[in-house]
């Protein structure tokens, strides 16, 4: 079934013909799921997985003071960037909420592309967001959000797979971590990067004609065949960013959250001479925190989700932002902010699901390390 | 999509199932009804000597993605739950109609399975 409403990626035909599910995704027609989510996450940890990303969007900034504008709009440091390498930065509010989060790429010094969420509209908050702030900065702003098609090729055997179809300036072997790299796969002209957002190895492939994305998808399906690869939906996606604690925008981050208590501090250089949202996360760093983002087991009594409450003696002292089975490890586990004198390891909480008051610990963060630091 | 409807079973329109031996009604949901939850990783117990009414809340499965209450296609005991599917709630994806079953009830109205669909009148209502 097909909404007529939702926007469709270039691979959406792909999707009916593999018997994908579809659900509507941030304005998108989208795959929640192929042969189970299970068996998607376990071919990601295992082996390999493919998904369409092509409703992630991409904004180009542009000019000669492309990086000072991205320092200004964004709490993580641009400016000591190289060319051809990726970060992760919030990009906040002036009250230290966050408008997204995203990946920076750093094409050269007159060139900055993000890779933003969806939401909605192929990104149109963002893109308002970023073009209401370009201010004096000799700069232009584009979305090129449906110019670009995108899938993540994810888990351990993946450059193995694509490996042989890449020419560019390095092979795909080379390419480092947070790096990407212009070329052609599978005769296509795209810009690939060591990168993912669950937890294993793996790339993202941007091609620079969106309609190309169909012939990467195909042809990885293919050639990975032999190597045990799965076309993945968004359960699959969720699941395995949730193992490793990655945050979902609209679930772990929103405005009312602050990169500050998310965890995301790594990401925020209050050093930096001016961004927006500066003024406020100083203050909270300086004041303390008085929540933070907190992982959970919970060893019986359903799944915690999104919005559930938690109480300490009947008392509210936080929320759930994320909760689920995890495949990997075969337990549940949760996210939630917690009151910061119920963070501690081991501390025991109640998460109120349907009516019922269920035992869950505090535990530390992520439940299952990235495949770096296995 | 074609799910697998059971013959000599009696369905609900919420996708329950019942097979009825005697007084003995076995319950359970439907293949169609697993299939859209997808991978099921949590049934909440269900208590031996529980009395239920048709139409109850008996239990509540969690999938990786969603939640669905289970209500009960008939009045009476239970008289016997399954508890290799709190263990193993895989069973009911993988075995809807037999390792996947809930509960065993006695039932207490059984001219109740006059109101439920056969496995001929559930296979179109599910087509």
């Amino acid at each position: 079934m097909s909404d007529n409403n939702l926007t469709r990626t270039p691979l959406h035909e792909e999707h009916i013909r593999l018997k994908g599910r579809m659900i509507p995704f941030d304005g998108f027609d989208m795959p929640v799921q192929y042969s189970g989510i299970i068996d998607e996450h376990l071919a990601v940890r295992e082996k390999i997985g493919i998904f369409d990303i092509s409703h992630m969007g991409q904004i180009e900034i542009k000019g000669p003071e492309a990086i000072p504008f991205a320092d200004y709009l964004l709490t993580n440091q641009i400016s000591d960037m190289k060319d051809d390498s990726i970060k992760y930065s919030p990009m906040c509010y002036p009250h230290g909420g966050q408008v997204d989060d995203l990946f920076v790429y750093k094409i050269s010094n007159s060139f900055i592309l993000l890779i933003v969420n969806a939401s909605p509209n192929y990104s149109q908050k963002d893109e308002q967001w970023i073009k209401e702030h370009i201010g004096d900065f000799d700069i232009e702003v584009f979305n090129k959000s449906d110019e670009y098609g995108a899938a993540a090729v994810q888990g351990p055997l993946t450059e193995k797979l694509l490996n042989p179809f890449f020419q560019g300036e390095i092979s795909l072997a080379d390419l480092k971590r947070f790096k990407f790299v212009y070329g052609k796969m599978f005769g296509k002209d795209v810009l690939i990067s060591r990168t993912g957002y669950t937890g294993e190895d793996g790339f993202e492939i941007y091609t620079l004609n969106a309609e190309d994305i169909v012939d990467i998808w195909r042809n990885s399906l293919q050639e990975g065949e032999k190597y045990g690869i799965k076309p993945c939906g968004l359960g699959a996606r969720d699941t395995t960013r949730f193992e490793v604690c990655y945050w979902l925008y609209g679930n772990d981050i929103d405005e009312t959250v602050n990169p500050l208590e998310s965890g995301q501090g790594w990401t925020v250089k209050l050093n930096k001479e001016d961004f927006i949202g500066k003024d406020a996360l100083l203050k909270v760093h300086q004041d303390g925190l008085k929540r933070k983002l907190t992982g959970l087991f919970v060893p019986q009594g359903g799944i915690p989700r999104h919005g559930m409450e938690i109480l300490s003696d009947n008392k509210k002292i936080g929320y759930i932002t994320s909760g689920n089975y995890c495949p990997t490890l075969k337990k549940v586990y949760a996210m939630a902010y917690l009151d910061i004198p119920f963070t501690e390891k081991g501390t025991k909480v109640n998460i109120l699901i349907r009516d019922k008051n269920i035992e869950a610990e505090v535990v530390d963060m992520p439940f299952l390390a990235p495949f770096n630091k296995r | 999509m074609s799910n697998k409807v059971l013959e000599g079973l009696f369905y609900t329109k919420n996708d329950e199932w019942v097979k009825v031996e005697d007084d003995l009604g076995t319950i359970g949901i439907s293949d169609y009804a697993q299939d859209q939850l997808g991978d099921i990783v949590y049934v909440e117990e269900i208590k031996k000597g529980t009395i239920v009414n048709q139409g109850d809340i008996i239990t509540t499965v969690e999938s990786v993605k969603a939640v669905a209450e289970v209500y009960s296609p008939i009045s009476g005991e239970v008289i016997e739950a399954n508890h290799t599917i709190i263990d193993e709630p895989s069973h009911i994806n993988g075995d809807p109609y037999g390792k996947g079953w809930f509960a065993k009830i006695k039932m207490s109205k059984p001219e109740e399975t006059k109101e439920l669909m056969n496995a001929s009148d559930y296979g179109d209502y599910r087509k």
